[in-house]
């Protein structure tokens, strides 16, 4: 999947793969994709919970080895 | 204005003396809805940590101004961001160190009772997800039954009490939680002891836990006598320790009875579920303390935090030893089944040996509470 931006965001632990998620979203236009790569297993339920509430989309979302991979598209 | 840390025994303690407190659970909402820290005289609030990035004023008069306030997240990170906002806010809170992680592989050891030779039984209270372990002690030797993976809390235990210990048990073969009865064996050269009936797929060797069997721990004469006991898994065998203490296992709680499906047969151990709690138990002394392997509601914790009840209680109160009707009884242990708990096919194969996850795998696939029962 095409993303505008990408954002590693491995090896980080709560709160920071969405603290950092977040603030890559700010530097997006609406409608734009960013890409994240996250070792946290945590950031599975929490970036599509964290996402909804945003009012932003969750594309698609992939396991990789131990990289989860997701792709929001700012709303 | 400041920021503590309060430990999981801390909370233990707290939930244990019935204190009134203020938890802000900051995970996300199906995770609280799930699986939370609970107690009697706590209020809860549920705001996620990703909503409150932007800062903590929309949320400051939900708080309570006369209570103390902990911050709870899974692993602790978020609620410390958390709790370092409400700081900068003027508010002094804690936050629970480890999260629910923490809270999760928390035991409180509780005296759960005396012993005619002057032994000891405790019972080994996990307290955020239900799960109850013993410890049987007497002339400076020790028994386990149904250790949790948190080892190392049963053998300081022991070193500190300067106890051997020479038999592990586990009364089944867990669904809901990693048994740490085999490391605890290999550790210590202890006897462990299994049911031969839910250990035909293990991969290691056990000795066989069969009705008849006694077993001594000290000097004098203690004899654990197995009870076969299936319902809850086919070979689930129960205890008697000290002919004043029946350790049931999964099989009967103090406010609900053992579920018959974990290990995939709900159908056909319907029938063996009922004969034990209503024909074997029923034949036992009315005396007899029952110390289950699990509770499943905090109002089931006695008030110095142990979970106990006479036998003779129990065939008066617990509803599921009450139905009469058999297809009554049917409906309740099948009919209406709590969702099965996490990663419980994943949790069967490590307790048979057949996989190895390391610690923190271990540690995400026990994540939420026990759900052994019905009620």
């Amino acid at each position: 999947m095409k993303a505008n931006k990408v954002l590693d965001a491995k090896g980080l632990a709560c709160p920071m793969p969405i603290v950092k998620t977040k603030k890559a979203m700010n530097e997006l236009e609406s409608g734009q994709v960013l890409e994240i790569h996250a070792t946290d297993k945590g950031a599975k339920a929490d970036l599509a919970a964290w996402t909804k509430s945003g009012g932003h989309e969750l594309l698609d979302q992939a396991e990789e080895g131990n990289v989860l991979k997701f792709w929001i598209k700012k709303g | 204005m400041s920021v503590h840390v309060m430990t999981a025994k801390e909370v233990a303690r707290k939930v244990i003396q019935k204190e009134s407190f203020f938890i802000l659970d900051v995970r996300n909402e199906d995770a609280f809805q799930d699986w939370k820290v609970e107690g009697d005289n706590i209020q809860h609030l549920n705001v996620p940590y990703f909503d409150l990035l932007d800062g903590v004023e929309e949320i400051l008069p939900q708080l309570p101004q006369d209570k103390e306030i902990v911050v709870v997240c899974a692993k602790e990170g978020s609620s410390i961001m958390v709790a370092d906002m409400l700081s900068e806010a003027g508010l002094t809170v804690s936050y629970l160190q480890g999260g629910m992680k923490a809270w999760s592989e928390y035991l409180e050891p509780v005296k759960a009772g005396d012993l005619k030779d002057g032994g000891e039984l405790y019972q080994f209270v996990r307290i955020g997800k239900g799960c109850l372990s013993y410890m049987v002690v007497s002339n400076g030797e020790a028994a386990i039954i149904d250790a949790t993976r948190m080892t190392d809390v049963y053998l300081d235990f022991a070193r500190e009490k300067g106890l051997k210990i020479t038999h592990v048990f586990d009364t089944h073969l867990h669904a809901d939680h990693i048994s740490g009865g085999r490391a605890i064996a290999e550790t210590t050269g202890a006897v462990y002891w299994l049911p031969p009936k839910d250990a035909e797929e293990v991969t290691f060797s056990y000795e066989p836990l069969e009705e008849g069997k006694g077993v001594t721990i000290g000097r004098t004469t203690l004899a654990i006598q197995p009870l076969y006991s299936p319902g809850h898994t086919v070979g689930s065998t129960s205890f008697i320790v000290d002919d004043a203490y029946l350790l049931s296992g999964d099989i009967l709680f103090i406010d609900s009875i053992g579920r018959p499906d974990l290990a995939g047969l709900a159908q056909d151990w319907i029938g063996d579920l009922r004969e034990t709690l209503y024909k074997r138990f029923k034949e036992l002394s009315n005396d007899l303390i029952v110390l289950p392997a699990h509770f499943m509601i905090i109002e089931e914790l006695n008030e110095d935090g142990s979970v106990s009840e006479k036998l003779g209680t129990l065939f008066e109160k617990n509803h599921g030893l009450n139905i009469e009707d058999e297809v009554e009884f049917r409906e309740l242990v099948t009919g209406n089944l709590p969702p099965q708990p996490n990663a419980y096919q994943e949790i069967r194969q490590t307790n048979m040996g057949k996989i190895a996850p390391d610690e923190e795998q271990q540690r995400e696939m026990e994540i939420g509470p026990n759900r052994c029962a019905v009620r």
